[in-house]
């Protein structure tokens, strides 16, 4: 254990040395993702002229900004080949608490806090059970969205929270922004570029990577694995909470089914970003195309005209799209790596 | 497993069958446990009427269990199965809308299932994805067309002497008719696991698939045969669940794979595959079952039920861990003294 910090460094040279190629290859994936998102865009933009009108485009991205917050979150536990289940739950959870804290008079700058602390907090249980506990993320999970969803009933009770009980600010800002740009999405881009960041350019970050790729060298190499299984929890937790708080302002509305089934949502949206259950690839913002493109259809398909009844069946499609296609060229890549390191060899022969 | 010295293995990953076994009884136990103090201290658990409503609003589950069972003991799971119960379902409702004689309908039904089956398990064994991510995205797939086909239409109106068969008794006892074609797979199912040649490889697969291949099994025909079982057991409920609840919806079982899910894995069926038996699934399913209809009779709400699930779930899983971790630290320190007795390998 002497010597964690040299092999350390090892792995993450070779991996951006024998990954350059494939950092090409995703790239490339967020890339497919952005222009089926503009080509769909354009096409309803062109059969119906409303639909990219500066409210057209408000809704879009206000729509978006939830899932794109969970979906940040939940991308940061499946890049080290986990899941969180129970993200739905504590979107639901945090998002009474604030409301109860701002019906009571509180502030909202406060009670954002208090959502925040909230998911953090279950994030944290998810964390240590998982990285103590050794046992798999999927069963633990989805016993915590059982075991939050219940209490949250419990507490809640048949009560609701509607926009009437909330200060008039916190809604507004759930409502206004600059132009077209709502103030939530401002926010959003803020977590995504701060999470985005994090991941690419931090020890912390790239350690995540790291565990999905493989744990046992992970551990091997020294990287702490419980701290940084905990801390993709607590990230994943308290941007759960955080929606949860912008969940409110945006719809004024919570009640004990806030949030329910949610979870799956999210990870379809993470895996179609092109974040692999697989681990240890795939980027924040991939997730948060991924999260755009699936709400944005949910805008397109009553636009042109496509009873909403299609969308839940087009969600499933597109997930296996992705993943399937996703396969595809990952075994094509590997197939060129082969090939490519074959002709080296046959190289130093001569 | 023919190490003479069974302590030390408890250490090494790798199948256990002691492991096993206790989780099985403990469960079957605490089953028992629950029936007998439900029987003498709370009204109403025990006659004939409350029997037959457990049985029955549990049989759904406890159908798609047994083959979910198999699938999980092969390392695979499929989160379709509600989605699959769902879709069956409003195809039957609409299809009886449409005219059709249910005899005619209950086979395709059937069929449909196959098919749901066949298109999660090509996708995992010709395609090679994960499982978990293929049958989440059939789950909002399936749900989907659900709601394609039937829309928010409820179709009701079945023939009587089905409806009277999925909900009524045997003679005066408190069994559900419709516990008896459940019994019949539970055999078959057994057998299968326990008693063939599928079932050991079934477990092989799960214990180390790459061996079980050099092994000589037909891995993916294996799992793809288990995957379309899975979709064809689930549209079958399907038929029960609109039947029973005399009720064709699109939204029939919504989330009902967590439950199945949720009570395999209470009764010792290990995610990472290769363990657990059919008697612990099984075991599970009524432990839950029995629970939530306990819970209801003194008045428990439904959320408080919730709860309780979830801790189980929970503990069901780091209970068997924790108890493996301790039985190794206990062996590494009574080891202690003749350093190293297990051959070096490393």
């Amino acid at each position: 254990m002497t010597m964690t910090a040299k092999p350390a460094a090892a792995p993450a040279g070779s991996a951006t040395g024998s990954g350059g190629f494939l950092d090409r290859v995703l790239k490339v994936r967020e890339l497919a993702i952005l222009v089926v998102l503009v080509l769909m865009l354009v096409a309803t933009q062109l059969d119906n002229s409303a639909f990219l009108s500066e409210q057209g485009v408000k809704d879009l991205l206000l729509n978006a900004t939830i899932l794109v917050l969970v979906g940040v979150g939940e991308a940061m536990v499946v890049i080290t080949r986990n899941v969180d289940l129970s993200v739905g739950s504590v979107l639901g959870v945090s998002a009474f608490a604030a409301g109860e804290f701002l019906r009571g008079g509180g502030n909202p700058v406060l009670g954002i806090v208090i959502a925040v602390a909230i998911g953090a907090g279950f994030g944290v249980v998810n964390g240590l059970l998982v990285s103590l506990g050794q046992v798999p993320a999927l069963v633990v999970t989805l016993g915590t969205l059982y075991i939050i969803r219940g209490l949250d009933s419990v507490w809640f009770g048949s009560r609701q929270i509607t926009a009437a009980d909330l200060p008039s600010g916190f809604v507004g800002f759930g409502h206004d922004g600059l132009g077209a740009v709502p103030w939530l999405a401002v926010l959003t881009v803020a977590v995504l570029v701060v999470a985005a960041y994090y991941l690419r350019g931090y020890r912390g970050g790239r350690d995540l990577y790291a565990l999905g790729s493989s744990p046992e060298a992970a551990r091997l190499a020294g990287v702490a694995v419980r701290k940084r299984l905990l801390t993709a929890y607590i990230a994943c937790g308290a941007l759960a909470g955080l929606a949860g708080a912008l969940y409110l302002a945006r719809f004024g509305n919570v009640d004990s089914g806030t949030g329910n089934g949610y979870e799956l949502t999210v990870v379809s949206a993470v895996v179609v970003g092109g974040v692999a259950f697989t681990g240890g690839s795939g980027s924040v913002y991939g997730a948060a195309l991924g999260a755009l493109l699936l709400t944005s259809i949910n805008s397109v398909l009553p636009a042109i005209g496509v009873s909403s009844v299609w969308v839940q069946a087009i969600d499933g499609v597109l997930l296996l799209l992705a993943i399937a296609v996703d396969r595809v060229v990952a075994l094509r890549v590997a197939a060129l790596l082969r090939e490519r390191a074959a002709q080296t060899r046959s190289a130093h022969h001569d | 497993m023919t190490d003479p010295t069974p302590a030390r293995g408890a250490g090494r990953h790798g199948f256990h069958p002691r492991d096993a076994v206790r989780w099985d009884t403990a469960v079957g136990v605490l089953l028992v446990v629950l029936l007998l103090c439900s029987f003498a201290f709370v009204d109403n658990f025990g006659n004939a009427l409350n029997l037959s409503f457990l049985i029955g609003n549990t049989l759904p589950i406890a159908l798609i269990a047994l083959p979910m069972t198999m699938l999980v003991v092969s390392g695979e799971i499929d989160l379709s199965v509600g989605s699959t119960v769902g879709l069956s379902g409003a195809v039957m409702g609409k299809l009886w809308n449409e005219g059709m004689s249910i005899e005619t309908i209950i086979p395709l039904c059937v069929l449909l299932g196959v098919v749901c089956g066949l298109v999660n398990g090509l996708l995992v064994t010709r395609l090679g994805l994960p499982s978990l991510a293929v049958t989440i995205g059939t789950l909002a797939a399936y749900r989907g067309i659900a709601q394609i086909v039937l829309g928010s239409n409820s179709v009701t109106d079945f023939p009587q002497q089905y409806l009277t068969f999925s909900s009524d008794r045997i003679g005066g006892t408190f069994v559900p008719q419709a516990a008896v074609p459940w019994a019949v797979l539970l055999v078959v199912a057994v057998m299968v696991l326990h008693a063939t040649p599928v079932g050991r490889a079934l477990f092989a697969v799960g214990a180390c698939e790459e061996a079980a291949r050099f092994a000589g099994v037909r891995v993916k025909r294996l799992k793809l045969s288990m995957f379309v079982a899975t979709g064809t057991v689930s549209a079958l409920t399907g038929v029960f669940w609109a039947l029973h609840y005399a009720s064709a919806r699109y939204d029939n079982a919504t989330g009902l794979e967590l439950s199945v899910i949720a009570a395999v894995l209470l009764g010792g069926i290990d995610f990472d595959g290769g363990k657990g038996t059919l008697g612990g699934a099984v075991a599970g399913v009524f432990l839950l079952g029995a629970l939530q209809n306990v819970m209801s009779l003194v008045n428990v709400s439904a959320q408080s039920q919730t709860v309780v699930t979830g801790v189980l779930l929970v503990i069901s899983v780091l209970a068997p861990r924790v108890a493996r971790q301790s039985a190794a630290a206990r062996a590494r320190r009574g080891t202690r003294g003749p350093r190293k007795p297990v051959p070096a390998t490393s």
